[in-house]
């Protein structure tokens, strides 16, 4: 049934993703490969994978952006002009534009606990649902036919063969910078309900009306590198004091 | 996004045989005539070949038929199940003129009115993307529709005069409802010239607050499925050129063929054979309207490509 969910739990299960964290070392990519082309449906393929032109699905995809804030085109001229590694997966949304267009049921939004899922069997490969996403989260697969997304590693997190500390997505359980975090945002006690609360993470494009369920943590403010570097850097040594202080006076002396 | 071969060829040539469908329903053409027996398999065969067409593209098409359950929620579900309910009616219809040589009034009218419900269906998978803002507009719709009945007026005017019957008043009619098109598409692509973008790299982002937001590296070095699908660019250095190509063939040169022919309809084979022209040209104009109408829309994803 590709309407969306009517009885719906209070679970929302998602992530939150710090862009101030992410060092965009696409270790999250390839484990969320490597997992989920064994695991969930069909293979992850790739297409001329040791020619010139390889390229293959992925349900997660970084991406770099500069910000350039007006009039500061170097960074520390003016405003916070930097780069920001921007890790892009399935948000799991509460109105997901890709699960009411599908055809024939194979995509679907679960009423426990919220994860966006497509069932390969019933999967024609139309493509629509690709269409409809605004984020780029589906990518249909070209040698299986069918659409592959992010399942939340669905695989894992509910999976009581694993440690308990390995369910959680693959990506989460990866990131060398504890850039990616995983939860119930809908229990706002939750550690990720808490994380967005308190840096005012956001939704992408919410003009879209498709409510994301994964949040956004923006970066945090800059510190002007001046602010970092003590008196003693400076050209100026007034103040300094004990073994400094009497440095200063013997190489003055000198 | 990217003018798949067999996507354009469905919309074209379903449309333009739901139109002449929808036209012959109406019961205007000689029913005894043999050219009326004809365009009732043409359309039927321009109707089969489009919807055939239109599983070239999928990626399991042995599993169409689960494309029928959705209509719930999905316009490409309520597309299949109408264009399979549209063919009861018309092969009823069909069957009456081509084998009693008569019209079937209440089969014709159930059948256009199927054609019509079918034809809108198409234009509404597209028209309810938001991710597509050019596409997100119930001119849409609108514009498949009166093209339809444009490419089915003048494909049944051709069949009027090939049958030695009047093609004036189907001529008039095509030559009417191809105005009303154009008049339907040239305010589809004014809206499209004149959007402002919904979502920008900035929403795509949310670091606008920061400022100006500029894709510094893709996440890979080549092309993906979603920049081949969805950053569709080729046509869009000549769009201009194209969009006038296409308002000429599909439009004002069928147009006039169709004055000429209206005013020959006392010769009816000379008004065929201008006919005849007149309905390539609309057809090649279709086609490259379809092109355009994929090659020009612009996806909200490509705020993440800088597509």
């Amino acid at each position: 049934m590709t309407s969306l969910p009517t009885e719906r739990s209070a679970k929302k299960l998602g992530l939150v993703i710090d862009l101030d964290v992410c060092v965009g070392c696409h270790a999250c990519v390839v484990s969320c490969k490597e997992w989920n082309t064994g695991g969930y449906g069909a293979a992850l393929s790739d297409q001329d994978p040791y020619g010139p032109n390889v390229s293959g699905t992925f349900l997660n995809r970084i991406h770099s952006f500069e910000v350039v804030p007006e009039g500061g085109e170097v960074i520390g001229e003016a405003g916070e002009a930097r780069i920001v590694h921007f890790p892009k997966s399935c948000l799991h949304c509460d109105d997901a534009p890709c699960v009411t267009v599908c055809p024939t049921g194979a995509s679907y939004k679960r009423g426990e606990d919220g994860i966006v899922l497509v069932d390969e069997d019933k999967c024609i490969g139309c493509g629509l649902c690709a269409w409809a996403c605004p984020y780029g989260a589906r990518e249909m697969d070209l040698a299986a036919g069918v659409m592959k997304k992010c399942t939340l590693c669905v695989d894992r997190i509910y999976n009581e063969t694993l440690q308990e500390v390995d369910r959680v997505p693959s990506c989460v359980r990866t990131c060398p910078a504890n850039a990616r975090h995983y939860g119930d945002l809908a229990d706002p006690s939750s550690a990720v309900s808490i994380m967005v609360a308190e840096r005012g993470g956001i939704d992408l494009m919410p003009e879209q009306g498709t409510r994301p369920v994964n949040k956004y943590l923006p970066p945090r403010p800059r510190k002007p590198l001046a602010a970092s570097a003590g008196a003693l850097l400076a050209e100026n040594t007034t103040g300094a004091s004990g073994f400094f202080a009497w440095l200063d006076g013997m190489l003055d002396r000198i | 996004m990217h003018p798949a071969f067999s996507i354009i060829v469905f919309t074209t040539l379903s449309g333009l045989g739901y139109g002449l469908a929808a036209v012959l329903g109406l019961g205007i053409l000689d029913p005894a005539a043999m050219a009326t027996k004809l365009a009732h398999l043409a359309a039927l065969v321009l109707i089969g070949v489009g919807l055939l067409s239109s599983t070239l593209h999928l990626g399991n098409p042995q599993r169409a038929w689960r494309a029928l359950s959705q209509w719930r929620s999905s316009w490409l579900s309520r597309e299949g199940v109408m264009a399979l309910l549209t063919f009861l009616p018309l092969l009823w219809s069909a069957w009456f003129a081509v084998v009693e040589g008569r019209h079937a009034p209440v089969a014709g009218l159930l059948g256009a009115a199927g054609a019509a419900v079918t034809i809108y269906c198409t234009g509404m998978i597209y028209a309810s993307l938001k991710s597509v803002q050019t596409w997100h507009t119930p001119l849409t719709p609108l514009c498949f529709i009166l093209f339809a009945l444009s490419g089915g007026l003048t494909l049944a005017s051709l069949a009027g005069a090939a049958g030695g019957g009047d093609a004036l008043w189907p001529a008039l009619g095509a030559i009417a409802a191809t105005i009303a098109a154009w008049i339907a598409k040239t305010a589809w692509r004014r809206r499209m010239l004149s959007l402002r973008p919904l979502s920008t790299p900035e929403t795509a982002t949310g670091l606008g607050s920061i400022g100006k937001v500029r894709l510094f590296e893709r996440p890979h070095m080549n092309e993906n499925y979603l920049t081949r699908e969805m950053g569709f660019v080729i046509a869009r250095k000549h769009a201009a050129k194209l969009a006038r190509i296409s308002f000429l063939a599909g439009g004002a040169l069928p147009v006039l063929l169709l004055l000429v022919a209206a005013a020959l309809s006392a010769v009816p084979v000379t008004a065929a054979v201008v006919i005849a022209c007149a309905a390539l040209l609309h057809y090649a104009g279709m086609f490259v309207e379809r092109w355009l109408f994929f090659a020009e829309a612009r996806h909200a994803v490509m705020n993440y490509y800088e597509g």
